[in-house]
């Protein structure tokens, strides 16, 4: 019997369809997956089950009856908690005081500790957690956090709990514990929606799943036992190649990027690759895989501990990104809104900030040159902007992207392009001409790098594939040999690791 | 009531206010319009002008600075002592620039070098300065010399006294170096977003630590002038004088979050102070009420900030 129902979802961001008529339903007492790509529209239905964002359309139905949650207090009152990566715990407090926080037991402002210590710890032994209620979440392990936050969910007599990638930060018999709670939560009747990539433990603890591709339901099964693993991921991936990519040959050159044992404190793991002289290479990974981080420690954004970094033979002494501009190396970063642009100011300045230095004699800027150089790559990116001293925060992702790639397209002498997730939220059109520009580039003899996390587009636009998992390089793929399964099955963990006692192509 | 807020949350909503202002307290305000009491406006807002020119990098590039008071004191103090000690004010007067760009550029290593929060670090100092500046003299008043020291502050050009055409200039140069050289746009660029900067091979470290020995440096110019304006060097000289220059500086338009300054703003800023205090002087109310009447033009000036970053935001 269908306890919870989703009914025709669709939710639509600026440029992006994120969820087209979403349909499938959950049993009571059934622990349900939910796989997909990044970018599949996972996060996005569970951030409108979590009451968080309003649909465009459809509705989800509890038990019968239909829900319009409008804030997440609405889905704590219809029974349904989402539990986030990121966990909603104060650390200064005690796990007792986090599983009443905002409805304090109290007599006249004064907390009445013997019930707030005694209710959780009967709770948290119900359900078969072994914390101290009276200890601080700050002292607790990240596995014990998870469960802390569990508690909260039954405490708060959840009916539905969805779990987003719990068991990412777990170590295996901390995932082991989550497992067995999750039985028992199932056991009394709850329905659990879990949210993962990794397909062992799909396996391991689901009943049903769905599988979301591109904002709908790719493939739904009723019944895991009788689900082949291929199939799953031939769903995720099974897409049409579309033809907005436009990669066409071009000659490549000698070597012009080479990286060797490069590692840092959030990559331990020594990576090694080259790229050469008109070429695209792609760096394939889900998120976490440690792409961005590699790019950063490339880039000197992040302190090298190892390793070296060199350009024609040139070794970059990155220990900051001006050191690797002048050396020829540029990085469009990951998150344009953290990162890249610089708000508040025109586009002129967004384009010139690090150019600039070249045509001011003495620091004193020449407003003239300025803004003709911020001009011509308006034009030649074309950037869509009235003028150029249009803040930089006005227009629209695509633009902005394009603004960023004119900053260093402007700078001289640049030999290295890193591009990371060079289309993120960006519609079509302007993707195709990001495209576009890249190839030029290649074309004049540029070496570039590519970091997406969208498949295709990593498969369109490459040269050549590197997959990450798990902060290292797992496979190398040629473009001869592309394919989409072979890529993202390298690329989900479990499989790696499994594919590291059999498989030739690890290095 | 929509267009009205558009004008006053708009790019020119400063000088609009002040025109206004300006115009109700000539007409209302018997001596207000008088070429001495002119001069003496101008004569007051010296110190709070010229701190303030720095003090909008500081605050443009995100940073904060609580020690300028002290600075103040403190460089007057070394420049009165150093020149008595060595009859020669010129050295007086190098020793407490050197002093100033020193302070200053302690500030800027701890802040961005050791990456302490600005706020506390200047707190430290700011007590750390005036305990110096109390040390060195005693506690006490000390009094200059060479009277050729008072003639920094007593001397005209044009009628107009010294100081105000040494705030004048540097109104200038300040203005100019935010819009037109490289230094200027940078510190906007590291306030509007430090991150995308450093990464766009912005020196981010290397330039906090010069906005900060500039304020400093600019400390001493106005402690210099001071201190001959009042003839000695007093170590409890320029108390809350931060707040008075943060107070103009947000006034004028000076995003408190960065990335958005304009000299222009500035000066209107500091010139609406010294009115306010002006007036409340000509009126002759009490002193007492003045402490209230900055306060609340320090909220205003804030709520404004806020109100216009909103507005900002929803373009």
């Amino acid at each position: 019997m269908a306890y919870l129902d989703f009914k025709g979802i669709s939710k639509a961001y600026p440029g992006v369809q994120a969820l087209s008529d979403v349909t499938f339903s959950v049993d009571k007492g059934a622990v349900h997956g939910l796989m997909g790509e990044n970018g599949a529209g996972k996060s996005t239905l569970i951030r409108i089950l979590s009451g968080d964002q309003a649909a465009d359309s459809g509705t989800i139905a509890i038990d019968g009856h239909s829900q319009s949650f409008t804030s997440v207090s609405d889905a704590f009152k219809a029974g349904v908690v989402v539990i986030h990566q990121e966990l909603q715990l104060v650390p200064e407090l005690t796990v007792a005081e986090n599983l009443w926080l905002g409805r304090f037991p109290s007599r006249a402002g004064i907390i009445d500790r013997k019930t707030l210590i005694g209710t959780v710890g009967a709770k948290l032994r119900e359900i078969g957690i072994d914390v101290d209620p009276a200890v601080k979440v700050a002292s607790l392990s990240l596995g014990a956090r998870q469960m802390v936050e569990i508690a909260k969910a039954v405490m708060l007599e959840a009916r539905v709990i969805a779990l987003d990638e719990p068991t990412s930060s777990l170590s295996s018999r901390e995932s082991e514990i989550l497992f067995a709670l999750i039985d028992r939560l199932k056991a009394k009747g709850t329905v659990i929606l879990y949210v993962s990539h990794r397909l062992d433990e799909i396996f391991r603890i689901c009943d049903s799943l769905t599988v979301l591709r591109d904002g709908k339901v790719a493939a739904h099964h009723a019944d895991i036992a009788l689900t082949e693993r291929p199939e799953i991921i031939s769903e995720m991936v099974g897409r049409e190649i579309s033809n907005i990519w436009g990669w066409r040959q071009r000659p490549i050159g000698d070597t012009r990027l080479n990286v060797e044992g490069l590692c840092g404190a959030h990559l331990p793991n020594p990576i090694e690759f080259s790229v050469s002289q008109g070429e695209i290479v792609g760096f394939f990974g889900l998120i976490g895989a440690g792409r961005s981080e590699m790019a950063r420690l490339m880039y000197g954004a992040d302190q090298r501990r190892q390793g070296s970094v060199t350009i024609d033979g040139a070794a970059v002494k990155a220990d900051n990104p001006k050191a690797s501009i002048e050396a020829g190396m540029v990085l469009c970063p990951e998150d344009r809104k953290f990162e890249g642009i610089i708000q508040g100011r025109s586009i002129r300045e967004n384009i010139t900030v690090s150019t600039r230095r070249h045509f001011s004699p003495f620091g004193l800027i020449r407003p003239k040159k300025e803004t003709s150089v911020a001009e011509h790559y308006i034009a030649k990116l074309k950037v869509r902007t009235p003028s150029a001293n249009q803040d930089i925060v006005n227009l629209s992702g695509g633009n902005q992207q394009k603004v960023i790639l004119g900053r260093w397209l402007s700078e001289e002498g640049v030999k290295v392009l890193v591009i990371d997730e060079p289309t993120r939220g960006i519609d079509v059109g302007a993707k195709s001409e990001i495209y576009e520009i890249l190839y030029g580039l290649a074309a004049e003899g540029m070496a570039i790098v590519v970091i997406s996390s969208e498949l295709p587009e990593v498969m369109g636009i490459s040269d050549r594939i590197l997959v990450m998992c798990g902060g290292r390089i797992v496979t190398e793929v040629g473009r001869p040999d592309f394919d989409e399964r072979a890529i993202l099955a390298a690329a989900l963990p479990d499989h790696a690791s499994a594919a590291s006692h059999s498989s030739g192509t690890i290095r | 009531m929509n267009s009205l807020k558009k004008i006053l949350l708009g790019e020119q909503g400063l000088v609009v206010i002040f025109v206004v202002a300006f115009a109700v307290v000539a007409l209302a305000v018997p001596n207000f319009l008088t070429e001495r009491n002119m001069l003496g406006l101008l004569q007051s807002v010296v110190t709070i002008g010229i701190v303030a020119c720095t003090m909008m990098f500081c605050l443009a590039s995100r940073d904060f600075d609580l020690s300028v008071g002290s600075t103040v004191a403190f460089s007057g103090m070394v420049a009165v002592m150093a020149s008595n000690m060595t009859g020669s004010i010129v050295t007086g007067l190098l020793a407490a620039l050197a002093c100033g760009a020193f302070v200053g550029f302690v500030n800027g290593i701890v802040i961005a070098k050791f990456r302490i929060n600005a706020l506390i670090t200047t707190l430290a100092t700011m007590q750390i300065v005036r305990g110096l500046a109390l040390i060195a003299s005693d506690g006490r008043a000390v009094g200059i010399n060479d009277p050729s020291f008072y003639q920094i502050a007593l001397s005209r050009l044009l009628g107009v006294p010294t100081p105000i055409w040494i705030m004048a200039l540097l109104f200038v140069i300040f203005g100019f170096v935010l819009n037109r050289t490289v230094f200027g746009k940078n510190t906007l660029a590291i306030g509007g977003n430090p991150e995308a900067s450093r990464l766009a091979g912005v020196n981010v470290v290397r330039m906090r630590i010069w906005i900060f020995a500039l304020q400093g440096l600019v400390c001493a110019v106005a402690g210099i002038l001071l201190a001959s304006r009042i003839t000695s060097g007093q170590p409890n000289a320029a108390t809350g004088l931060e707040l008075s220059v943060i107070s103009a500086c947000v006034l004028g338009g000076v995003s408190l979050a960065g990335g958005r300054a304009a000299m222009s703003g500035v000066i209107v800023g500091v010139l609406i102070m010294g009115i306010a205090e002006n007036v409340m002087n000509l009126l002759n109310i009490q002193a007492f009420y003045q402490y209230v009447v900055r306060g609340l033009i320090l909220l205003i000036a804030v709520l404004l900030d806020n109100l216009r970053s909103s507005s900002a935001n929803r373009k």
